[in-house]
């Protein structure tokens, strides 16, 4: 088992890989406001609560990880390469022509990628789909799915959220990264949900805020404190490019293309902030 | 597998392809067990609530959401079970495109999605919940296997293929009940060939879902003036095998397609298409819906005034012939 300062480490190099193949990919770019918020979600889960690793990625009893809010696949493709699924070089292909790991990942579960993601609010009701079947065969495992707070402008994820309460889905917990902004800006502005987590336990859900979804200890607080009787959903407050203080939480990052002097700048800034 | 028999057939016609969806899914869920069927609020309408009560385990209610119903039965697809959703067309088709599209089409998963009362079989209730585009939608998503078939004797033949079948399907349900059989009991699907349902020289009509039946009448008529005009009927609209359908038209002088569908986008697209690939000299009609939402009615009047009623067809291709 990862310790608290192993899975920060883990996050730290997350984030180092999530800029190079930001930089490498040159002109496509890549979402790094939104992959920076998710790094200690995925690296906690990864790290400490699914239960998965790249010798059970096609063990019917492993945990399943869908990555809703799929312009993150970078932070994934990372988290993957990491934890050991995928190799620094399959990651590096990152938008490279004809790879298997572009912007938007594409379903490939010998590597860790349970579904094809990039359209936004349609995770959760797979999620709900794979948690059903679980009920289904009584199979223990959990089913992960991570979002984006902006995505919860989209109807379905509604949908999802009604679903899953109504067949008592225990066995999923949906995992929301509130950075506070999408791509036009800040979601207060754009579209506002009001009272988030009094919006999903009115679906039905049983809530755990996190204060600081950047935070190991706190995200792992609410990873052991599960219903089981119910739906369950952390919500995370994060920052938008968590981590690169001189852009932490401002509007402009959502997706970045990089010159090599914000790419030196940016990487001096993520080692003096350790 | 669902047994053709005399009786079952008559039931199903009294019901219509509609309502005979739920018993004929029963039937295969006998030897299907990892069988699934999803609806959105439609369980009455597809007659599904004796499968509910034999199976409750297999069955799920999800709602007025036909986006999360698509999202769900590509969950349960990917864990390995063999999902067949259903609602309306125009709601399983176009409001849930993007879902058929990048979910079940995307990912190549086992998912059927069953089209209840497609083209304009709900009549008097209007274009909310008429279907004249689901052809052209679904064959436009790579894979997706497209099947429209004539009566309920096809139907089950559908049926009874989807359940062996692995991977994303639109099976597209038209007519209303008491829609007349064109198959009988001995009838043996194969979805790679056009079913030769009447034998004739020069003419050859091809048709696609129940409007066949009035195709069927219309070649009746047709002989009574002396007009001796083939029909096929093709129920596998996607893959379709150019070869043996540019095989077929050769043969013939005039080709006549005939659907319940927006006529520059269905079948008759399909078949222009092979025409003008395969260089085919012949003369080719297209009759179906014109570029506009049809004037509401009952049904019978709505095929009336949308002229695909067999005196149309009829007069179309003697006019023709002149």
């Amino acid at each position: 088992m990862n310790t608290i300062e192993q899975i920060a480490d883990i996050a730290r190099r997350i984030r180092e890989d999530i800029l190079e193949m930001t930089y490498k990919s040159g002109v496509n770019g890549g979402h790094l406001g939104g992959a920076f918020s998710s790094t200690e979600i995925l690296a906690t889960l990864y790290g400490r609560v699914l239960n998965l690793s790249p010798d059970l990625v096609t063990d019917s009893r492993r945990d399943r990880f869908i990555l809703s809010k799929g312009h993150t696949a970078i932070a994934h493709y990372a988290a993957l390469a990491e934890y050991g699924f995928i190799t620094k070089e399959e990651m590096m292909t990152f938008e490279e022509p004809d790879t298997w790991f572009p912007t938007h990942e594409i379903m490939n579960i010998e590597k860790g990628i349970e579904i094809s993601s990039g359209s936004l609010g349609y995770g959760l009701s797979i999620g709900v789909g794979i948690a059903l079947s679980a009920k289904i065969r009584k199979s223990k495992f959990k089913t992960y799915v991570l979002l984006g707070d902006g995505e919860c402008n989209e109807g379905t994820v509604w949908e999802a959220a009604m679903a899953a309460a109504k067949y008592k889905l225990d066995n999923i917990v949906a995992v929301i990264d509130v950075n506070g902004q999408s791509l036009d800006g800040y979601i207060m502005d754009t579209m506002p949900i009001y009272h988030m987590e009094k919006v999903w336990e009115g679906f039905g859900w049983n809530v755990l805020s996190v204060d600081d979804g950047n935070d190991i200890s706190e995200l792992l607080g609410a990873f052991y404190s599960l219903s089981m009787e119910k739906p369950n959903v952390v919500i995370a407050h994060t920052l938008k490019a968590k981590g690169i203080p001189s852009i932490e939480g401002k509007v402009g990052w959502h997706h970045a293309r990089l010159t090599e002097e914000q790419y030196m700048a940016f990487k001096k800034e993520m080692e003096n902030a350790q | 597998m669902i047994n053709l028999n005399r009786k079952d057939i008559g039931n199903w016609t009294r019901l219509g392809m509609r309502k005979a969806y739920g018993p004929m899914l029963e039937t295969v869920a006998e030897d299907h067990p990892e069988l699934v069927a999803l609806t959105a609020d439609v369980a009455d309408s597809a007659n599904l609530i004796p499968f509910k009560e034999k199976f409750p385990r297999q069955f799920y209610n999800i709602g007025i959401a036909e986006q999360n119903m698509t999202g769900i039965a590509c969950g349960m697809a990917k864990e390995g079970h063999n999902v067949f959703l259903c609602s309306f067309a125009p709601f399983v088709s176009m409001r849930n495109y993007e879902a058929v599209r990048t979910l079940a089409g995307y990912m190549n998963l086992n998912v059927k999605i069953v089209a209840l009362a497609s083209g304009m079989s709900l009549g008097v209730q209007g274009n909310t919940h008429y279907c004249l585009e689901d052809i052209s939608l679904m064959r436009s998503i790579p894979g997706m296997l497209v099947l429209s078939p004539a009566d309920v004797v096809e139907e089950a033949e559908c049926i009874s293929f989807l359940a062996d079948y692995e991977g994303p399907a639109y099976l597209r349900l038209t007519g209303i009940d008491g829609t007349p059989t064109v198959f009988n009991e001995e009838y043996d699907l194969n979805i790679h060939t056009p079913a030769l349902l009447r034998e004739g020289e020069t003419v050859a009509i091809i048709s696609t879902g129940s409007i066949t039946s009035e195709c069927l009448r219309a070649t009746r008529a047709l002989k009574n003036e002396g007009i001796n005009s083939a029909l096929y009927d093709i129920c596998c609209l996607k893959p379709v095998d150019d070869r043996e359908l540019a095989s077929i038209i050769s043969r013939y002088k005039y080709i006549i397609t005939v659907e319940e569908h927006f006529r520059g986008s269905g079948l008759g697209s399909i078949i222009s298409g092979i025409v003008s690939d395969k260089n085919i000299p012949c003369r080719l009609i297209r009759l179906g819906i014109d570029d506009r939402f049809p004037h509401v009615g009952a049904y019978s009047h709505v095929m009336q005034t949308s002229h695909l009623t067999a005196p149309y067809i009829k007069e179309a291709i003697i006019s023709e012939l002149k």
